[in-house]
């Protein structure tokens, strides 16, 4: 160590902020990732076996999977046009659609939750509006459902998947596309063979991201679907600041730090095999 | 342009201007309501008023979790940019083995969930004895705040041209001196970018706070969540439109000093 810092004194101004976190943040998740293979003390898995053995938990595993997966969708079906639309947009265009991107992120979870518990209810805008287009013939409830769930956190997370595509595909030579065409590719072709490997890595980072974050989300289940459906993150933060059931927290805590530390390493190792530099 | 082009560029126009919409609704829904005079959120309303934003200010406890939040917000800032900005000095230019490792251990707080992090840290400083909520909740923000830092600064000193300190030594100027006026305002763009989605990042964290904050001490995020699920009414709605309107002057402010475009590096 001291032989490491001789050699590199400029290193040692990295140390206040890597000991922080050692200390803050390192130090606390291994305790909790030991807590919940401890039981009186002595190593036990009782709290995962018992954890996986209720049927109960399988419902909240596959709930908290599906919401996440509809709300990746929907936001790659979004996301995808509209960083394509963003890459070759220009003067208002391009402000507006950053705007829209960009001011959101800016606004609080908790305001955007609430603003969709409005837009969601039985005389919402939605309903409003699919009642005026003649979808629905009367009014509807979205809110409380599985439905509003996805629409609202998609909402909430479209900007993550619009952003990496975009990075991706600002620096992809608009020529590529000409020089394809020029030599007879079908523009379907050139789509699926040209435009679409080109922006993968930013796909899967933003999927990724997107993914985890739909996994890991509180707030927004909380004011949008409310108790009776429970994700592994509202049941983690209910078995902690209701249920006191502290072992029942630390064990789901876990089973959603693997899922996410897993979407993480394997999008890094996927964008990697894919030749992009993120 | 073959016709199959021409519909896939309208298709892409359509579903981007759809998604701007979607984007914009929700915020603009929120504006709407905050000016109607119903409490029961009806669009349109039957008449404007101002009477949630009398009531709002008349409203003790949302005022006090705002300064909360802003103090909060501040202070892990800061001490974010302050060793943020050191580590990303530090990494860059100690050349050391295992930079990769550390720039990634810096930045992966942002990668977990907020509420494994706020359990974990709970937990530990539960089992220091650590009691105060204030420390508690500076030093949970600073692990969430500090990854944004990190992140901005790091890159954006990968392009800065060290040498150029070099020579404005060269010219005359201490080294102290050299790198105020060289280097801070080569990175000025990074630390505004970074120290804005630092401090909005904190003035909006609701899953770590929660372990932390009890019926004295409310961040706004948990006070106005209380009030939503306890006596929803468009006051929330008033306090959100007062939000929406800080973003717009933060987005104002950070396209006239860095543009729109820089920002959504992220």
């Amino acid at each position: 160590m001291t032989r490491l810092l001789r050699s590199y004194p400029v290193a040692l101004l990295a140390l206040p902020a890597i000991l922080y976190l050692a200390l803050i943040y390192g130090v606390p998740l291994a305790g909790l990732l030991a807590r919940s293979v401890m039981v009186g003390g002595t190593f036990s898995l009782a709290g995962f076996t018992a954890f996986f053995s209720d049927t109960f938990s399988w419902t909240v595993i596959g709930n908290t999977l599906r919401t996440a997966a509809g709300v990746t969708l929907l936001c790659l079906l979004l996301g995808y046009p509209t960083a394509l639309a963003l890459a070759r947009a220009t003067g208002a265009a391009q402000a507006l659609i950053l705007v829209a991107i960009i001011l959101p992120l800016s606004v609080g979870v908790v305001v955007k939750a609430f603003a969709w518990q409005i837009v969601l209810r039985r005389d919402g805008v939605i309903s409003q509006a699919l009642i005026f287009l003649g979808i629905w013939d009367g009014p509807q409830r979205l809110l409380f459902t599985e439905t509003g769930l996805i629409v609202g956190a998609a909402n909430v997370f479209v900007p993550f998947m619009i952003l990496p595509i975009y990075s991706v595909l600002k620096l992809v030579d608009p020529r590529l596309g000409e020089a394809a065409a020029t030599l007879g590719a079908s523009p379907l072709y050139r789509f699926f063979r040209v435009a679409l490997p080109l922006s993968l890595p930013g796909i899967v980072t933003g999927i990724a991201f997107v993914f985890s974050m739909a996994t890991s989300m509180y707030v927004i289940p909380s004011l949008l679907i409310g108790d009776r459906f429970q994700t592994l993150a509202t049941l983690t933060g209910r078995s902690f600041l209701f249920m006191r059931n502290e072992q029942l927290g630390s064990t789901t805590a876990v089973v959603l730090l693997v899922i996410s530390v897993g979407v993480v390493v394997a999008s890094a190792a996927l964008s990697r095999r894919f030749g992009g530099a993120s | 342009m073959t016709l199959i082009e021409r519909i896939a560029s309208g298709l892409v126009w359509l579903l981007a201007a759809a998604t701007v919409l979607f984007l914009l609704t929700p915020l603009a829904v929120t504006v709407a309501v905050s000016f109607g005079s119903s409490a029961v959120f009806t669009l349109p309303s039957p008449a404007w008023s101002l009477r949630w934003y009398e009531a709002l200010g008349r409203s003790r406890d949302l005022w006090g979790a705002v300064a909360t939040s802003i103090q909060l917000a501040a202070l892990s800032t800061g001490l974010s940019l302050l060793l943020g900005t050191l580590a990303a000095i530090g990494i860059l230019r100690g050349r050391f083995p295992g930079r990769e490792a550390a720039i990634t251990f810096l930045v992966s707080p942002l990668m977990l969930p907020g509420l494994v992090l706020g359990i974990a840290m709970l937990e530990a400083f539960r089992g220091a004895g650590l009691r105060s909520v204030w420390i508690s909740l500076v030093l949970a923000h600073v692990v969430i705040t500090l990854p944004y830092v990190v992140r901005t600064v790091y890159a954006a000193l990968g392009l800065f041209d060290f040498t150029l300190i070099d020579a404005a030594r060269t010219l005359g100027l201490s080294y102290p001196r050299a790198v105020a006026k060289v280097m801070v305002p080569a990175l000025a763009p990074a630390f505004v970018t970074s120290g804005m989605f630092a401090f909005l990042a904190s003035m909006d964290n609701y899953p770590i706070s929660i372990f932390f904050t009890n019926a004295w001490t409310k961040t706004l995020p948990i006070q106005m969540l209380q009030y939503v699920e306890e006596s929803p009414d468009p006051m929330i709605a008033a306090i959100s439109s007062l939000l929406i309107l800080l973003a717009m002057l933060v987005l104002v402010v950070g396209d006239r000093m860095v543009g729109l475009r820089r920002m959504a590096d992220l």
